[in-house]
This record gives C-alpha cells, sequence and structure tokens, in this order.
C-alpha cells in the first residue's frame, strides 16, 4: 500500500473451481469464502492499520469462469457483484464504494470444449463472452478467450488471433458498449441472481462449519464436492441428460478442412526448443556472478526459516539472476512441499448400480477370481499439469467398477509413478497428461520401469493426444490412448480389463 | 515339489531377505493370491522366511487411531527419523473398501511424502475386503515378508473395533494416535474397548490447549502399566511442525523393542499373536462351527501354539483336517 499502492495483491480465483466441475453457486461460495479467509487472516496479522484496511479490501480483485449457460452466468457475475458490495460492507465496514466494487477477469470455460467438431467451440467462446459482458453492472474488465482447438492440443498464432479478434469484434462493431445495463429491472434475471445468492450462502454457512476455507482445503471438503460436482456431470453427458453437440448427439459430420492440414490444426512444438532453452538458461547461469547468487539464496533460505518478510530478500535474488527454479527449491526445502488431498473419496452415485455398469463389474471380478486377486488399477499423473479431472473421474470410476484403485494425486515424477506401480503390485497403469508432454513422460515412465524391473506392467495414457501421437505411442508399446473424444467410461473400463487380461494370457472376452 | 521348485523357492526367498525390492512385491502379490497352486508356493516360500523362529528380523509396528488424527503424516515424519538413523522402512497401509462393488481407493498421502528415489522405503497398500470389520488376512503372511526384507515394517490402519484390535493382537509394538479435542479415545480407553497400546501419541500437539488437554485426560483414563507386564505406557506429544516428539516417538518405538528382546518375549510373543492370526483365518474358511470341530479356541491356540511346527504348514495340517471332517459329516 506504501510502495506499491495500485498493485493488486492478490487475484483469487475460482476459474479453476469451474473447470473443477463447480455449480455457479459452488463457484460463487467457495470464492467469496477464499476472499474473506484471506482478509480475516491480513485483518488479524495486525500489520495494517484499521483506518487503511478499507485501501486492502480495494484492492482484492477476482479472476472468474464462465460457461455455456450463459444466461445464468451473467446472472452470476451480477451475484458476485452484489454478494461482494454487501460483504465488505458489513464484514469489513467499507464505506466508500468503489473500494467494494467486485473487480475481475475473466477466461472463458475450457471444461465445455470439445475434441469432436472442434469448429462448434467458436460459438461456444463467443456465447460465454457474451455472458460476461452483457449486463453493463457485472461487465468484465479483462476478458482472455481460448481457442477452438484447445481439446486438440496446443493452439497456433492464428487460433489465438481468431480468440482475440472475437472480443475485438464484440467491442468495436457491435453496439453493445452503447448502452446502460439493459437486464435492471428484468423479473427472470432479478429471481435467479437471488435464487443464486441464497444457494452461495447456504455452502458458504456449510464452509464455515467446517472450520473455514482453509480448513476445507486441507480436510478434503471442497475437493470432494467439486469431484462429487463433476462427476455428476460426466454421469449425464453418459447419459444423454446433458446433450453435447458433436459428442453425444447430432455426431454426424462432414470432414473437417480446419483439421485436414499438415498440422492437423494444432501446434507442433520444434524438438529443438527444449534444448535451445536449456542451453540459453546454462549461458546464463555462466555469465551470472555465482557467488552473490548463492548469498541471495542463502539469505532467502534464513528468511523463510525465521518467518521475516521474504518479498525483500526474493527482490535481490532476482537482481543477481536467480532463477525461479532456484528460488522456489529453497523454499521447498525450508516449507516442505504441499500434497493436496484428492477428493475422490466420495460416495458411490444412485446411478452406479446401471446396467452397463453391473456389466463391467461382474468382468472386473471375474477377472480378478482368475488372476487370484482383486485387479488393482494405479493412475498416474505425471508432470507438471494439474488438469485433474480425467484422473478423478477414471479414479472414482473404477472404484465403482471394482477395481482397487491406487492414486496419489498431481504433479507426479516418472520415478514415482514407476516405483508405486511396483509396490502396489497393479495390473495396469493408467496415465493422464494433459500438458502436450505425453511422449516425453511416457518413455520416462517406460524407462523406470525398466530400470526397476517392472517392465511387464501394461500401460494405457489419457489426455489430449493428437492422433499422429497417439499411433507413436502405441507402436512404443502402449495398449491404449484415450481421449476427450471417449466419453463412455463404462467403455473405458471394459478395455482395461481386455488389456488386462490380455497381458496376463486369458481370453479377451469374458 | 519338485528340486527345480524348491531351488526356485530358496532362490526366491534370498532375493526377499536381501531386500531385493522386485522380489519382495512379488512375493506380496503372490500372497495376495488365492489360487491353490499359489497358496502352495506361498506356503512354501514362507516356511523358508520363517526357518528360524528366533530371527526376529525387523519390528512390527502397529499404528492406528481415528480418522483425521493425522496418522500418515505421523508415519512420514517417523520414516525420515529411522532412514536418517539408517533403518530400512516398509509399511502396509489398510484402508477400506466398498462393500457395494468391491472396489477400494487405496494409497493415502504417505507415499508422497517419502522420497521416491530412496530404496530403503517400501510401501503396499490393501483393501480392507470386507473381512469381518477387521484386518485382511493377507496382512499376517505380507507382514511376514517384510520383516525378511526391512528393518522396520510398519502397519498403518484407521483403528475402529474389530480392525484396531487385530492390529494389537498382530505387532511386538502398538501405537495409538488420538486426535486432540476428540472425547472418543478417551471413552474408548475407559470402557475397555481399546486394547491398551504400547504407546498413546497426541497428535497435532501445536493445536495448543485442546492438544494438552487431551493429553492429560489420556495420560490420566490410563493405567500405566500394560498388561504385557514391565512396560510403563508412555503418553507422547507429537506435531508436524517439529521433529522432537517425532524422535522421542520412535525412541519409544525402539525401548520397547528392546525390552522384548532383552527378555526374550519376541518370538513367544509373534508366535502367540500368529496363532491368533491362523485361528482367524480358519474362523472366515469354516465359521464357529469349523472351529469347535477342532475343539474350540482355547484349545486350538493352545494346539498351534504348543507345536515346533511353521504354522503356515500347521494351517494347512488344519484346513485339510476339517475339509476331510466335515466331507465324513456330508456322508
Amino acid at each position: 500500500m506504501e510502495n506499491i499502492p495500485k498493485w493488486n495483491p492478490t487475484n483469487i480465483c475460482s476459474y479453476h473451481l469451474q473447470e473443477a466441475g463447480a455449480t455457479p453457486t459452488q463457484e460463487l461460495a467457495y470464492a467469496l469464502s477464499t476472499a474473506t479467509a484471506i482478509l480475516d487472516a491480513v485483518q488479524a496479522s495486525g500489520q495494517i492499520a484499521p483506518d487503511r484496511f478499507a485501501d486492502v479490501v480495494g484492492r482484492i480483485s477476482f479472476f472468474v469462469n464462465a460457461g455455456i449457460r450463459f444466461v445464468e452466468e451473467t446472472c452470476k457475475l451480477r451475484a458476485f457483484g452484489r454478494m461482494w458490495d454487501t460483504l465488505t460492507h458489513e464484514r469489513y465496514g467499507v464505506t466508500n464504494p468503489k473500494q467494494r466494487l467486485f473487480r475481475y477477469g475473466v477466461q472463458v470455460n475450457s471444461l465445455g470444449l470439445t475434441e469432436s467438431q472442434p469448429e462448434n467451440n467458436v460459438q461456444r467462446i463467443v456465447l460465454e463472452m457474451l455472458s460476461v459482458t452483457l449486463s453493463k453492472s457485472a461487465r468484465a474488465r479483462a476478458i482472455q478467450l481460448p481457442a477452438w482447438n484447445e481439446a486438440l492440443g496446443l493452439p497456433r498464432p492464428w487460433d489465438q488471433q481468431w480468440a482475440l479478434r472475437m472480443q475485438q469484434v464484440l467491442a468495436l462493431e457491435t453496439d453493445l458498449l452503447e448502452y446502460g445495463d439493459l437486464l435492471d429491472g428484468s423479473p427472470v434475471v432479478e429471481a435467479k441472481v437471488q435464487e443464486l445468492i441464497d444457494g452461495a450462502h447456504e455452502e458458504m454457512a456449510r464452509v464455515d462449519a467446517h472450520g473455514g476455507m482453509v480448513a476445507c482445503i486441507d480436510n478434503g471438503y471442497v475437493k470432494r464436492e467439486l469431484v462429487q460436482s463433476h462427476t455428476r456431470r460426466m454421469r449425464n453427458i453418459e447419459s444423454g441428460a446433458l446433450q453435447i453437440v458433436g459428442v453425444n448427439c447430432y455426431q454426424e459430420s462432414a470432414e473437417s478442412p480446419l483439421t485436414a492440414g499438415e498440422e492437423s490444426g494444432i501446434m507442433r512444438v520444434d524438438e529443438r526448443a527444449e534444448r535451445d532453452q536449456i542451453a540459453s538458461l546454462q549461458a546464463f547461469r555462466a555469465t551470472r556472478d555465482n557467488e552473490k547468487v548463492a548469498q541471495a539464496l542463502q539469505q532467502l533460505r534464513s528468511a523463510a526459516a525465521d518467518g521475516s518478510n521474504i518479498m525483500p530478500v526474493s527482490i535481490a535474488c532476482a537482481r543477481v539472476g536467480v532463477t525461479t527454479g532456484e528460488w522456489s527449491e529453497v523454499l521447498r526445502e525450508v516449507f516442505g512441499e504441499y500434497r493436496a488431498p484428492t477428493g475422490i473419496d466420495i460416495a458411490p452415485m444412485e446411478d452406479s448400480g446401471s446396467d452397463a455398469l453391473q456389466g463391467v463389474r461382474n468382468r472386473v471380478r471375474k477377472t480378478g477370481e482368475e488372476l487370484g486377486r482383486p485387479l488393482r488399477l494405479l493412475i498416474g499423473k505425471p508432470g507438471l499439469d494439474g488438469h485433474s479431472n480425467g484422473a478423478e473421474q477414471i479414479a472414482v470410476k473404477g472404484r465403482d467398477a471394482g477395481f482397487e484403485i491406487v492414486y496419489e494425486g498431481i504433479r507426479l515424477t516418472p520415478a514415482q509413478i514407476a516405483r508405486a506401480a511396483q509396490e502396489e503390485g497393479v495390473h495396469l497403469i493408467g496415465l493422464s497428461v494433459l500438458s502436450g508432454s505425453h511422449l516425453e513422460l511416457v518413455e520416462d515412465i517406460n524407462k523406470e520401469l525398466n530400470k526397476i524391473g517392472a517392465s511387464g506392467i501394461p500401460l494405457v495414457i489419457g489426455g489430449i493426444i493428437p492422433e499422429e501421437d497417439a499411433r507413436q505411442l502405441q507402436e512404443q508399446g502402449l495398449k491404449a490412448v484415450f481421449t476427450p473424444k471417449d466419453v463412455d467410461m463404462n467403455t473405458i473400463m471394459n478395455t482395461m480389463v481386455t488389456i488386462i487380461r490380455e497381458a496376463n494370457g486369458l481370453e479377451p472376452a469374458a | 515339489m519338485n528340486t527345480t521348485d524348491a531351488d526356485a523357492t530358496a532362490q526366491f526367498a534370498a532375493a526377499i531377505a536381501t531386500g531385493d525390492r522386485a522380489a519382495i512385491a512379488r512375493a506380496l502379490n503372490l500372497l495376495d493370491d488365492r489360487r491353490p497352486q499359489a497358496r502352495r508356493q506361498a506356503a512354501a516360500l514362507l516356511t523358508l522366511l520363517q526357518l528360524d523362529q528366533n530371527t526376529p528380523g525387523g519390528h512390527l509396528i502397529g499404528i492406528t487411531g481415528p480418522p483425521g488424527a493425522g496418522k500418515s503424516t505421523l508415519s512420514a515424519a517417523l520414516i525420515r527419523v529411522w532412514r536418517q538413523r539408517g533403518l530400512r522402512v516398509a509399511v502396509l497401509a489398510v484402508d477400506p473398501s466398498s462393500p457395494l462393488s468391491g472396489g477400494a481407493l487405496l494409497g493415502d498421502r504417505l507415499r508422497m511424502q517419502t522420497s521416491a528415489e530412496d530404496d530403503g522405503v517400501f510401501v503396499r497398500s490393501l483393501s480392507n475386503r470386507g473381512q469381518f470389520g477387521g484386518l485382511s488376512a493377507e496382512v499376517w503372511p505380507m507382514s511376514i515378508v517384510m520383516l525378511a526384507g526391512f528393518d522396520i515394517v510398519l502397519i498403518e490402519t484407521v483403528g475402529v473395533g474389530q480392525r484396531e484390535v487385530d492390529v494389537a493382537r498382530l505387532c511386538d509394538t502398538t501405537c495409538y494416535v488420538a486426535q486432540p479435542g476428540s472425547g472418543d479415545s478417551v471413552q474408548f480407553l475407559k470402557a475397555g474397548i481399546l486394547e491398551v497400546p504400547h504407546i498413546l501419541v497426541v497428535n497435532k500437539a501445536d493445536m495448543g490447549a485442546v492438544a494438552t488437554r487431551t493429553h492429560s485426560e489420556l495420560a490420566s483414563a490410563l493405567k500405566r502399566t500394560h498388561p504385557d507386564g514391565n512396560w510403563q505406557v508412555p503418553v507422547l506429544a507429537t506435531s508436524a511442525a517439529s521433529s522432537d516428539g517425532v524422535v522421542a516417538l520412535a525412541d519409544a518405538l525402539a525401548q520397547h523393542y528392546q525390552l522384548l528382546q532383552t527378555e526374550q518375549r519376541l518370538a513367544q510373543r509373534r508366535k502367540h499373536y500368529q496363532s491368533y492370526w491362523l485361528h482367524k483365518r480358519l474362523l472366515e474358511e469354516f465359521g464357529s462351527f469349523g472351529i469347535d470341530r477342532l475343539g474350540g479356541e482355547k484349545h486350538l491356540l493352545a494346539l498351534i501354539e504348543s507345536q515346533p511346527m511353521n504354522l503356515y504348514e500347521q494351517y494347512e495340517t488344519l484346513r485339510w483336517r476339517l475339509y476331510n471332517e466335515l466331507n465324513d459329516i456330508d456322508r
């Protein structure tokens, strides 16, 4: 507040919550509960004079998601604005209305983007953009839009440009920005907003009852609720109760010219890029004053250990050329590494006794009997991407199908996965990779499995994997590659049982 | 068994005894395997691993406690202390299974808190598989394999009812981790529902006053002399934030093991408790009717303990005796 008064000290993110399955009510509740947890902690720390506290509240900003149900999403943002205004006024006594504004940026939903008929993602993105701009009193201050081909692979510069032009057309060609709020006074909108506010208040009360937001992250309450919501969504897509065009209805399509070319419509990463980057990092390290670097890191270590402010020493680190990796490694040494609850320990769903599932369950049980022990499946999430929806859903479904599931969360190393597979005596390893580095990670995991004498365990993978890479992976011995097109999880389970049967010399059928 | 098989089994046992991780993993898979041929192989393997009842192998430790008491975090902290002392550690983590599908979610957060590059730590999870609410029968033979290859074997499970009793009747030393602020542990102890552990721990001591109160309640609820005799049950405080309590806990565990060895009670104790497991396994297969046919629980336990024979062989013998008797009844 003294040195950089325009700094946004924290951007409360609820974007990832919707990506992980949150309903609008949950997104509202968890974002606002997080905000109060942070502000309460700042207040309790006594670092801010009471008469300056409103200035802190006024600098809090949010990063929000917006999905395809755009009327509801517009109402959600109106609800956010109203709840934040009330909360900052009543809880923190902020009198200046400007400091009670709900300031937010938005990236629209990626969860709903499809691999099938990916051109449809363009209209999805445009409608979602409309939801955060339509209502002037709840309009986003900054928007970023995903590219149409995110579910296929990495976007190219042209794809990103297309996403950028969407909002430029909206802002410059349409007349939206010439009017005041279009929705004020609509009884339909008003009723929906009130419904969301009421629901969010109820959920916030539950969070409080469970010890507040920090406790609810630590004890897994929030994560379990999100996994539950997403499981419900997946069940509805499987059953057809939730229609997704091109995925579970209107699947027929003429051939797309967008994905036909040599690149198949996505960015191909130049293999030299990694080598060049490493070389440039090494060159940088060779030219800096490494004695000063060591000193700066030592100061960082002491500051972290004795609990003092690490900002000044971090700035000192940056000035002498400490890398982000070195900086975070020191903090990791001091603080340890946080492993979040996986949230998969939810109760089985109501429809978990469906015929299709019962069929898989019988096969899992029978195969287990033939092999002498229950079937065990390791779900591994290697590398740096935190997109854990797929891994979580497979884990929950696998448990419901009768597998014994070993799943230990995100960001594991290939060595950790290989070792866990051996120690746990699993029949199959299922990897989930959405970072684009599937080829490298699979190669590394195979190497690790070989090293410890566990190369006999069959391997499958799921994630955003272009067709060409999928072929290459299967040539390297992977037994199956699942992509976002594979929405029927009973089929995935059945495929895995068949792979286990074949790997153990049993008839594939049964 | 022919000579080649016998040689292969001997090599297998030798590999386990050297701590060969792949061999240990394979042995655990074998002990989990219910097919008749696998059972025979398992019996042969266990006979070799248990040749000398006086060789203690590792220290078998049980950690139980209510959900949320922080058992995994505490176990991970203990493992770090043991590794610093150069001890190799195996863990059997027992999780509940779904009665509906038979499926289970295994592997708590313990493995991830230990180093993946460390050959001195090995974690196997086991689902409970709905066995009478107690520990699944595989825990006993699996612990024997682990004892052959590691200095310390830790069995970690949510301790309620039968499962807690099972852990207490399997391990050399049991440790109960209480949740600060929850009166349950105290109530259980007073009511005698809880088997008296060798060590009581109040975890999350950093919770301050709440933890201190639980600590003193436990200390006063407890008869400090353990029914095993000659052991004063310590009530320790640990916290994830500081390593002091964990080191004291590791010391207390080692002291109890030392006591069992000095008084030469370890082998006898193991045989006693393994008899209990053998009885449990027979009970699961043949019910109380079968146990009655063998002369009742008391008689059976005395019989098992008095035989010089390897327990697994006894198990096979008793099983066949029952099969034959039951077949006779049918006729």
